[in-house]
């Protein structure tokens, strides 16, 4: 395995392992020392403590595992909602395919994170919000990419088949269509894990994601930033946490991408 | 090409339509009711009175709908809960900030992504191209929330060379551009590259480099002005998400633009002027990305003439 493979790998795992075995850790996020107020990294304190004395490790742990958490979630409600409309609409063609074709334009209207920075602004924080906020928006480019897929899967010959012999439609989506949609469709997942990590951190650092003192990297950010000229390891140990895991993640998808075979399109 | 021109604005249309509907359900959202999220528990009736009027909650939804339109054609968004100001006035007075801010970014990621693409196509698979290639990664990878506290840290706290946010002067346009525009540069920097590698094996270079002709005049005449129009699209399509990208951007750099005011509006519940701001940041998107489609058919005689 080359370098470019395993360190991405390393990487991702880590935050993984981090995520999940945060609980079993005695880990004490929320422990405050008086003493050790913006102490920076070294020795026993390993990556220092924050503006009250919290130890950075620890919230950086507890963090990984409320990034992942976001990630998951939202990525598995996007792929079934955005591929049970994708494919529905390419599968029904007519009226229904016009309508959601016209519901993807509109929601693709909405620069970025614009429209889940409104809904998480306006459902108000917490976690279950920040999860129905990027959800709400990160179903639009499954259903995109699995409508055109299923599109042109629709018109090959086993489908054809399939439908001649008088196979009924869920049967032909679930067996014929859904797995030949299954590489792009993974590939878009691994770039869109990426984007909720930073979308989900971007949320907590505008106030508008999980409450303290849970602990999340973007709120990390956003409490060290008051403290950048003193304390600057406040903003960098989240910072690089949450850069190597989306590059991480983005390298992966890369290398995906090519061994799948599968056209990228931006936007 | 009228028919396509007619049909993309019909389209770009109902978009705009629906995302004025969208805009105005957000505030049916609000969990439990907006009035009591607003004022708290224990107001008084008539506060609350005087609220949902102000707000028109106290009317059918359907004649909630036909005022809100009614009022978006007058160029009425409502008045700020806060400032008791027209929206409208209050985001045109936060929208020069943005305007510069955004227009600032897309220099310097042109600027950046341009000889970035241009090196990596003309070595392909050489440590130039890889490194490029790491740069656009690493600067898709890096959030704006993080760069632009390490950009402060290094040129203004260290360097002590640009301010730290607000604005004091132009120097005070830099590091909110560079931390907004590096994430376009690392997108655009891949498509420039991809879009040179294409052009660069059709026929017409073979014959430019077979007349003799040198490799700049090449990269630069045939290659970079053919591979100009897939660019484009990215750029317009970016050029959006900067928008969007300045929400967190003007929040870090303290840029007195409309992604700001968006973050107080939701600070301080006001409801309209949030309305305000997504509307008018997203149908700026929708404008701009029509524009590029335009601009496309303009451009590449194929579309023009309805070749392709």
């Amino acid at each position: 395995m080359s370098l470019r493979l395993w360190l991405p790998l390393a990487v991702v795992t880590a935050w993984v392992v981090a995520a999940l075995a945060a609980p079993l850790l005695p880990l004490d996020g929320d422990a405050i020392r008086l003493r050790l107020i913006l102490e920076g990294p070294g020795g026993m304190g390993l990556l220092g403590f924050d503006d009250l004395g919290r130890p950075l490790a620890d919230r950086l742990l507890l963090g990984a595992r409320t990034s992942l958490m976001v990630a998951a979630s939202v990525v598995v409600i996007s792929i079934i909602v955005g591929t049970a409309f994708g494919v529905s609409a390419a599968w029904m063609g007519g009226f229904w395919d016009h309508v959601m074709v016209r519901i993807i334009d509109i929601f693709l209207a909405f620069p970025g994170i614009l429209l889940a920075i409104a809904l998480a602004g306006i459902l108000g924080p917490g976690i279950d919000n920040v999860v129905v906020a990027l959800a709400a928006v990160g179903w639009v480019g499954f259903a995109r990419l699995a409508r055109a897929q299923a599109l042109s899967v629709k018109h090959r010959e086993h489908v054809q088949a399939a439908v001649a012999l008088g196979t009924r439609p869920p049967v032909i989506i679930l067996r014929h269509l859904l797995p030949l949609l299954a590489a792009p469709l993974i590939v878009e997942a691994t770039f869109a894990m990426a984007g909720i990590v930073i979308a989900e951190a971007g949320l907590s650092f505008l106030g508008l994601g999980v409450q303290p003192p849970a602990p999340s990297w973007g709120a990390m950010i956003r409490d060290g930033t008051r403290y950048v000229l003193v304390a600057p390891h406040l903003v960098l140990v989240p910072g690089i946490a949450l850069m190597l895991v989306v590059f991480a993640v983005n390298l992966l998808g890369d290398r995906l991408r090519d061994r799948l075979d599968v056209r990228y399109r931006p936007g | 090409m009228i028919h396509g021109v007619l049909s993309r604005l019909l389209s770009a249309m109902v978009v705009v339509a629906g995302v004025s509907v969208l805009v105005f359900l957000l505030i049916h959202l609000v969990p439990g009711d907006p009035v009591e999220v607003m004022l708290g528990e224990g107001a008084r009736p008539a506060d609350r009175a005087e609220l949902e009027r102000a707000l028109g909650l106290h009317q059918p939804l359907a004649m909630q709908l036909t005022d809100y339109f009614s009022g978006l054609v007058r160029g009425d968004l409502g008045e700020s809960l806060h400032s008791r100001q027209a929206v409208a006035e209050v985001i045109a007075g936060r929208l020069p900030a943005t305007v510069v801010l955004a227009l600032a970014a897309l220099a310097v990621a042109l600027v950046l992504a341009v000889p970035l693409g241009l090196i990596a196509a003309v070595r392909p698979d050489s440590p130039w191209d890889s490194g490029a290639m790491t740069f656009s990664m690493v600067g898709v990878s890096i959030p704006n929330f993080v760069l632009g506290p390490l950009l402060i840290l290094l040129f203004s706290v260290h360097l002590g060379w640009l301010p730290v946010s607000g604005w004091e002067g132009p120097a005070s346009l830099v590091l909110p551009a560079v931390t907004l525009g590096t994430a376009m540069a690392a997108i655009l920097s891949r498509m420039v590259r991809s879009a040179l590698l294409d052009v660069l094996g059709e026929d017409y270079i073979r014959t430019a480099r077979a007349k003799g002709l040198d490799e700049l005049t090449i990269v630069v005449r045939h290659g970079l002005r053919n591979a100009a129009l897939p660019v484009i699209t990215v750029v317009g399509l970016q050029l959006g998400t900067l928008l969007g990208g300045a929400v967190i951007t003007e929040t870090v750099f303290a840029w007195p633009g409309i992604g700001q005011l968006t973050v107080e509006a939701i600070q301080r519940r006001d409801y309209p002027v949030l309305q305000g701001c997504i509307l008018v940041i997203s149908l700026a998107y929708v404008v701009i990305n029509t524009l590029t489609d335009l601009a496309y058919g303009v451009l590449d005689p194929r579309v023009r003439i309805g070749v392709s």
